[in-house]
């Protein structure tokens, strides 16, 4: 393998493994807060590239992207005020599979709205055939840009949960809730916020990623299991698992290619993570101790 | 025969007053789609009793549905003519598995008979499972719902890739099933009557099983599982044991199920091993009550059903997510949990999610 | 017991709906069972449309021979086992004349023998070869054969002077038939396949296998087979890693919205299609001019979406329908045998001559070399 394929295979896989990382700390916010695996979150993805697609037609594309981020955060507030905030005690089974009803709905609603054609934001810089070279091998722009918001959104939830007050009382919630009760915390309030959070990184990655890999009204579903897939191989709750688990199945992804038909990679890469998971039954980063919530 | 189970006698007596109606009505084309749909739930009620009483989740059943078809439809389509020669293909052939016959096309064929490939894929689909199920049965939670479905997706790919399967076109020209002479698995128009009864037989059977095994001494210490590992550890079950066994005979149930409706369709399309099918089994199973075979076997008909009857067109899929969350909102223990006025009380009470909040 | 309680009602429900079946005379019945949503709703989607739009236009005439045609239209979702259960449920409960669709061509497969054994004619808007070869009597189909927009390619890759290609195809069965035609064909026309991928008909990049194909030094071109969102990906891909190298795409691609999805990277890439995409450039004597210029002037101003050439397999399917009723009358049998009969039939897709051994009626001439300029289907007219 050249050294120019080699950068070209990683960079590939950096650009998916970075998108899938951020649809597994989507997951694990809401995972902290709730013992859930939401899986509407790949519906965020989408709703941020469609909004933003739409908004396009009135307003500049960084004021769409915003104006669409925020849309689907309140979206994300609807979903857990309506859906969730009311039932009392529910068991961990009967909300994920609410979620899975709302992600069904939503993909259904995006199809009867947008309808089944792709859609897409245009290169934030450049167009279709522009590229960079980047240690000899040829990218587009648009991967930098997917990668550096990743990188960012990673670096701002990092501070937002060490530094401000209301990301240590959502973390106190995640580690212990009825300690948190008995501090003074309102965690329901801290549960809608998490759906907020992960639907506001959601939206970005949908729209960073749209001119790219387009948005659809159903990719939302591939993308979670992907995600999801990330979120336990990282360790249910660890963010910086998922980013190095997220990271570590885009290259394998990327690379799989040169070595087993395309039409296999995602057998491929799910067997390794399957035995990753026999022989770490919590994850590569995740601990035993961690109080896994059970169904 | 314990007498618990003249409990299956009314559902006896609705499967015959449905085909006698139908006959009547001169209606009869409502079989075909309650023929499969008796099908799925058998594979519904098979997960039903590793979620609701052994309390693992599986999120992969569709990949055992698609080992039972998928083998059965390969081992009784593509011919073993060019392998004739091969130790394998003698040893079948010296134990009476193998017919030769000729194609539409008129080629020599040499096939497996059904009920080898029968046979095959449902030794398959549970020596899988009991395989997958040591590792995986050990992991708990959503890693255990990963894993599964890990597993889903690796036969989905597997089908989907290769060209022995189909690829994205699945296997067709599935011959019928001879389950006795004169009596088989298949869906030409004129055995359709008989091919209801083989479909509510083979789930009445396996609901008779099933029953027999919740209250059996096994099906005690399921229970004891569901409600705590540690107790049922501490009083000498072998958990690990009981959790593999249900693991192996539920994905026996799908891969049954898998292999009967190949044969009534007539093929087997990649579709039958998607994620989204195992979503929606372990969702109905929810909506039925978990831990409440009655409730599954129902919504597996209804839903399954009116799905293949395609009553809400193009809004198949938002119906059924819909029955989704207004069921796991109002009725968390279930269809047949549901009560009128229970519903209109919850509005402010707290009783009901107690109660249900172990689930 | 609650639960045979329960199920006792759910049954008597079932039984009343039955009874209330609704009965019409004196309609054609018409049934469709088309992937209208689900992976293949690009198919299915468009060609519910059009037969919806048909129906409603030979119904405002009069419908044929004065007699009123009721569509079914059944959303299969692209599984085959709804739509055997859906077809099945036209043929007996509906007692169609004919079934239009499906849309592809593993749902086609298996609905094969049910055809014929309930000897009704099924009207195929699947592309794929295996569906008319071997020919089964009462199964046909509308699309152009792949072989057919194989060999176009070929052909122009002979005057290009390219021999080595890489060969891309999405896992659908759309790509499936294609990768086998090409690999079938290939050398008769004396052009080596050195690379073949498969890729997933949901992939959203593709940068990676597009690197691997690119690091082989003796590819002169690459030819993409799909109808997925991801020949945009692929084009898109190739462009970005700066490889010049001349790209053909299958008939799939006709639908402007590929090229709009591709932008740029789209330029230049060429690939057979049906004449609909160049109705208003086609010579006025042509035998396709007057039906492709109506048919996308009324699809495009009742759907507001641009006409592809798989609304156009719908298109087909009903206009073949309706011609063997007019001739024959609403009976299955001499509906069958009057598509057979049917010569010199100008539909979206070509000019169809069906004969008892020619279930698809068309020819290699039923495709043209397109190419995109400027963001537009352009009639490709080498180099």
């Amino acid at each position: 393998m050249t050294v120019e394929l080699f950068i070209q295979y990683l960079v590939a896989g950096i650009t998916y493994g970075s998108i899938y990382a951020i649809v597994a700390i989507g997951f694990n916010i809401i995972y902290n807060t709730t013992g859930i695996i939401n899986f509407a979150q790949g519906e965020f993805v989408m709703l941020g590239g469609m909004l933003a697609i739409t908004f396009l037609h009135f307003l500049p594309l960084p004021l769409a992207i915003a104006v669409a981020v925020l849309c689907t955060m309140a979206i994300g507030a609807a979903i857990e005020i309506l859906f969730i905030r009311w039932l009392h005690n529910p068991g961990v089974l009967r909300l994920v599979i609410i979620t899975v009803g709302i992600s069904i709905l939503i993909r259904e609603a995006a199809l009867h709205i947008w309808g089944d054609n792709v859609h897409s934001l245009p290169y934030f810089v450049g167009n279709e055939v522009s590229t960079i070279a980047v240690l000899g091998a040829r990218v587009s722009p648009q991967v930098l840009w997917v990668i550096g918001a990743c990188g960012l959104m990673v670096l701002f939830l990092n501070v937002f949960f060490q530094m401000t007050s209301v990301g240590r009382e959502m973390r106190a919630c995640a580690a212990n809730r009825t300690a948190a009760v008995l501090c003074g915390i309102d965690t329901r309030n801290m549960v809608t916020l998490s759906f907020v959070l992960s639907a506001g990184i959601g939206a970005v990655a949908g729209a960073v990623m749209s001119p790219i890999t387009y948005t659809q009204y159903d990719i939302g579903t591939g993308l979670a299991i992907k995600g999801f897939t990330v979120a336990i191989l990282g360790g249910l709750g660890n963010s910086l698992g998922a980013v190095a688990a997220g990271l570590l199945l885009g290259v394998i992804e990327a690379f799989s290619v040169s070595v087993v038909p395309l039409a296999f990679q995602d057998a491929i890469s799910i067997a390794l993570l399957l035995v990753i998971l026999f022989v770490r039954p919590h994850g590569l980063f995740g601990s035993s101790a961690a109080g896994l919530k059970e169904f | 025969m314990k007498w618990s189970n003249l409990a299956l006698l009314p559902l006896f007596a609705v499967i015959g007053l449905v085909q006698v109606v139908c006959s009547a009505t001169d209606s009869l084309f409502y079989l075909t789609q309650l023929t499969m749909s008796a099908y799925y739930s058998l594979l519904i009620i098979g997960l039903c009793v590793l979620m609701g009483y052994a309390g693992q989740i599986s999120m992969g059943h569709a990949g055992f549905f698609a080992i039972g078809g998928y083998l059965a439809a390969a081992l009784t389509t593509r011919s073993l003519v060019a392998f004739q020669d091969t130790l394998l293909v003698r040893l079948l052939d010296a134990a009476g598995c193998l017919i030769a016959g000729q194609d539409i096309y008129g080629e020599a064929q040499l096939v497996v008979t059904p009920w080898a490939a029968c046979a095959i894929a449902v030794l398959t689909a549970a020596a899988v499972a009991f395989l997958l199920g040591i590792p995986v049965l050990k992991l708990k939670g959503h890693y255990l719902a990963m894993a599964t479905l890990g597993f889903g997706i690796i036969i989905y790919r597997i089908v989907l890739a290769s060209s022995y399967f189909g690829e994205a076109d699945g296997i067709s020209g599935v011959p019928g099933f001879t389950l006795l002479p004169g009596l088989s698995v298949s869906g030409e128009f004129s055995s359709r009557v008989e091919n209801y009864y083989i479909a509510w037989g083979v789930l009445l059977l396996g609901m008779l099983l099933l029953r027999n095994l919740i209250d059996s001494r096994a099906g005690r210490a399921l229970r004891a599982i569901h409600g705590s590992i540690e107790a049922a550890d501490a009083v000498g079950v072998d958990t690990a044991r009981f959790k593999l066994y249900t693991f192996v005979l539920s994905a026996v149930f799908a891969a049954l199920a898998g292999v009967l409706l190949t044969h009534y369709n007539g093929g087997i399309g990649p579709s039958e091993a998607g994620i989204m099918k195992s979503v929606r089994y372990v969702a109905i199973v929810a909506v039925g009550g978990m831990a409440n075979i009655w409730g599954a076997m129902i919504m597996g008909v209804v839903l399954n059903f009116l799905s293949l009857r395609g009553l809400f067109g193009s809004y198949d899929d938002a119906v059924f997510g819909l029955i989704l969350i207004l069921i796991m909102l109002f009725a968390p223990g279930g269809i047949l949990n549901l009560r009128l006025g229970a519903l209109w009380n919850r509005v402010g009470s707290k009783a009901k999610g107690r109660k249900e909040g172990a689930s | 017991m609650m639960g045979i309680l329960r199920k006792t009602v759910s049954v008597a429900a079932a039984a009343c709906l039955l009874l209330a079946s609704s009965a019409w005379a004196e309609t054609i019945k018409v049934g469709a069972v088309l992937a209208v949503t689900g992976p293949a709703s690009f198919l299915g989607g468009p060609e519910a449309n059009t037969l919806e739009m048909l129906v409603e236009e030979v119904n405002a005439k009069g419908g044929i021979n004065g007699r009123k045609v009721e569509l079914f239209l059944k959303d299969t979702a692209g599984s085959p086992e709804k739509a055997i259960s859906m077809a099945k449920q036209l043929l007996e409960e509906q007692q169609v004349v004919a079934v239009l669709g499906p849309s592809t061509s593993g749902e086609t497969m298996s609905l094969k023998k049910i055809f014929e054994d309930a000897k009704t004619p099924l009207i195929s808007c699947a592309a794929a070869e295996a569906i008319v070869d071997p020919v089964a009597s009462y199964v046909f189909k509308t699309p152009q054969n792949d072989s057919y927009a194989a060999r176009k390619i070929f052909m122009e890759m002979n005057k290009l002077g390219i021999s080595k290609i890489a060969v891309l195809v999405d896992n659908s069965g759309f790509g499936k038939a294609g990768r086998e035609q090409i690999l079938k064909i290939a050398p008769e026309y004396k052009i080596e396949v050195v690379e073949a991928e498969v890729y997933d008909a949901k992939a959203t990049d593709l940068s990676a296998a597009v690197a691997k194909i690119k690091a082989n030094p003796a590819i002169q071109g690459v030819i993409n087979w799909s109808v997925v969102p991801a020949q945009s990906i692929v084009v898109k891909n190739i462009r970005q890693a700066g490889w010049k190298v001349p790209i053909f795409q299958s008939h799939g691609f006709g639908n402007i919205k590929y090229v709009d999805a591709a932008g740029a990277a789209a330029e230049g890439v060429i690939f057979p299609a049906g004449r609909l995409l160049m109705a208003d450039q086609l010579p006025d004597g042509h035998p396709q001019k007057a039906l492709l210029v109506k048919y996308v002037k009324d699809y495009e101003s009742k759907y507001k979406e641009t006409a592809s050439t798989f609304g156009g397999h719908g298109y087909d399917a009903f206009m073949i329908f309706e011609k063997a009723v007019t001739v024959a009358g609403p009976d299955k049998d001499k509906v069958r045998a009057a598509i057979e009969g049917l010569k010199n039939l100008p539909g979206t897709g070509g000019v169809y001559n069906f004969s008892a051994t020619d279930h698809n009626g068309l020819t290699l001439d039923a495709f043209e070399m397109m190419t995109v300029k400027d963001g537009k289907f352009v009639p490709y007219i080498g180099r």
